[in-house]
């Protein structure tokens, strides 16, 4: 995987391309372009709106008026997940454990990739490959011994308990990431670095890291995107409902709520809300971010 | 330099074998007990789970359904976000918008997106059934038989994951010499045959890698699963991941759930070499 071609650059896939590449793309008559356009544009878009203004409305409205707007605003669907501590509750949950595990993830990750890119030492690339194994299976796999082994360690139904195996699924792509951004910056830096008795660490903490905050912002969104949307690790791992990250606070209320819709709509709608916004606030670097990253593993 | 060695690289490693490799080994250990996940496992019952596993209706129909979730992926989803990546690679107003929009569900939870789909399938108060009643047909109850809910995953999974390949391939188009398609023109070569002897070729290498991550993600698909369907109706659109939750993490039977583990893990991982060997050995 390490070796894949990558992207040029992935801030060309939005805003400004550096140079449009007119005949690399399906010339159609433009009023029946925007016609597919839209109506892809249509399908994507349609089933999230019917479930934010479901939410506004009252339960027999959802069929006498599927995708229409509210014809009567029931805002107190919405106030009164907003106004009770349980949706807060979820979010902050995952806020914890998600930030934990960007945090941690790079801190893990940025250190062995800097050994691995710079430092010769025994058994470096046995330990690399042993890593990138961490890349062909999917978590599910071992999630039941995973399970056997948290509560081993006392670790179940707590943060610590999901956070540790998130950062642990993680490494390997984020140290294979962080180390071939690592080895891009020019060899001359850490050469004259040296000579001027500068130590590995400084160099690491002061050099390295600060020059590489591209590939590390790839590395924590990708991190963040994935803990935040996590639901089978969390789902093993805890029991207290206190302790649920929003993907399993919000099927525990639709397990409570399920012949409400109106209020399911509402609580799905607020729980990807945050997600939403700050797609649309930074769309270059989560598209970035998720796309090359996906690429350049 | 090897002190400093010796304090980077552990630290990842030591993570990294205790909640990724240990498991894993102990998957292939537990898969020959048959152990509830309570004391040390000590019935040892050789490769019963196995052949529990491979008698099993259900395990067979999650295993044909992770299957058929491929064939869709290459079938439905890679045309179409070809398609959208063809007419959105140019720099052209509303261009990046309609990126934006396609990208959007990929951002998204799989658990919301299964459950906002819940919803718009719902035979009582969804809206796919409710316009089918408008238009004069009954109610449509698409989750409660096989088939059709089976459909329905299809048309989640292409709705939530087109616009991501859709991105590699705008990735790709956009790093195409543009000058091959300047010659491929004075030697006269016609749309369609710049399309399958320029765009297609130079395009390859994305096309391998979207359809690596559409099988690698179809192999793991469960977050989707449990909202939309939870694997019914009667038990036929699990896949092997829903399988192993449902079977082996619901039923404590920690034995059996290991082993489907095991082949999951052969499973992935002989896709990976053999479609790195086959295909992907150039790049």
């Amino acid at each position: 995987m390490s070796e894949l071609r990558t992207l040029q650059s992935p801030y060309g896939l939005v805003g400004r391309d550096a140079k449009p590449r007119r005949w690399a793309t399906l010339d159609l008559y433009p009023p029946f372009r925007l016609t597919v356009l839209l109506l892809v544009a249509a399908i994507v878009l349609l089933p999230l709106l019917a479930t934010a203004f479901g939410g506004f409305k009252e339960v027999g409205e959802l069929r006498t008026n599927p995708l229409g707007l509210p014809h009567v605003w029931h805002w107190e669907n919405y106030w009164a997940i907003l106004s009770g501590a349980r949706y807060w509750q979820v979010l902050g949950n995952s806020l914890i454990v998600a930030a934990a595990t960007v945090a941690l993830t790079l801190g893990l990750s940025s250190m062995a990739a800097f050994a691995f890119a710079h430092l010769r030492f025994f058994g470096e690339q046995f330990l690399l490959t042993y890593l990138t194994l961490g890349l062909m299976f999917p978590a599910a796999a071992a999630i039941l011994p995973l399970f056997i082994q948290v509560r081993d360690l006392g670790l179940l139904d707590s943060y610590t308990g999901v956070v540790l195996p998130q950062v642990a699924f993680s490494l390997a792509m984020a140290t294979l990431l962080l180390r071939n951004g690592f080895r891009q910056l020019p060899s001359e830096l850490l050469d004259a670095a040296r000579i001027d008795g500068c130590g590995y660490i400084r160099y690491f903490l002061y050099i390295t890291l600060p020059l590489s905050r591209p590939i590390l912002s790839t590395v924590g969104i990708i991190a963040f995107v994935g803990s935040w949307n996590n639901y089978l690790v969390p789902l093993i791992l805890l029991n207290s409902t206190a302790l649920y990250p929003w993907p399993l606070g919000l099927m525990d209320y639709q397990g409570q709520y399920s012949t409400a819709w109106q209020l399911v709509l509402a609580f799905i709608t607020l729980t990807i809300l945050p997600a939403i916004v700050i797609f649309v606030a930074a769309q270059r670097w989560m598209v970035a971010g998720l796309t090359a990253g996906a690429v350049k593993g | 330099m090897l002190v400093t060695a010796a304090v980077f690289v552990p630290p990842a490693v030591l993570l990294f074998t205790l909640f990724v490799v240990v498991p894993m080994g102990e998957a292939a250990r537990y898969s020959f007990y048959n152990w509830n996940g309570y004391g040390v496992p000590k019935a040892f019952i050789g490769v019963k789970n196995y052949l529990q596993l491979f008698a099993n209706a259900t395990f067979r129909q999650a295993a044909l359904n992770n299957l058929l979730i491929i064939v869709a992926s290459i079938g439905i989803q890679l045309p179409l976000a070809l398609g959208m990546a063809l007419l959105l690679a140019r720099r052209e107003i509303g261009s990046v918008a309609f990126r934006m929009i396609f990208f959007l569900p990929y951002i998204l939870a799989d658990v919301a997106a299964g459950l906002i789909f819940r919803f718009i399938f719902d035979g009582d108060y969804g809206p796919v059934s409710s316009l089918a009643q408008q238009l004069g047909f009954g109610p449509l109850y698409m989750l409660a038989a096989p088939g059709t809910a089976f459909t329905a995953l299809i048309i989640v999974i292409v709705w939530k994951y087109f616009g991501f390949h859709m991105m590699l391939y705008i990735a790709g188009l956009q790093g195409i010499d543009r000058s091959l398609y300047e010659a491929a023109t004075m030697d006269g070569a016609k749309a369609r045959q710049r399309f399958w002897h320029v765009t297609l070729p130079q395009l390859a290498p994305m096309l391998k890698l979207s359809v690596f991550f559409s099988i690698i993600g179809a192999l793991q698909l469960f977050d989707m699963v449990i909202p939309l369907t939870g694997g019914g109706p009667f038990d036929q659109t699990h896949t092997m991941v829903s399988f192993l939750y449902s079977f082996g993490m619901g039923r404590m039977r920690i034995g059996f759930g290991s082993a489907v583990g095991v082949v999951l893990f052969a499973v992935s991982v002989l896709f990976a070499f053999g479609y790195q060997r086959l295909l992907m050995r150039h790049e």
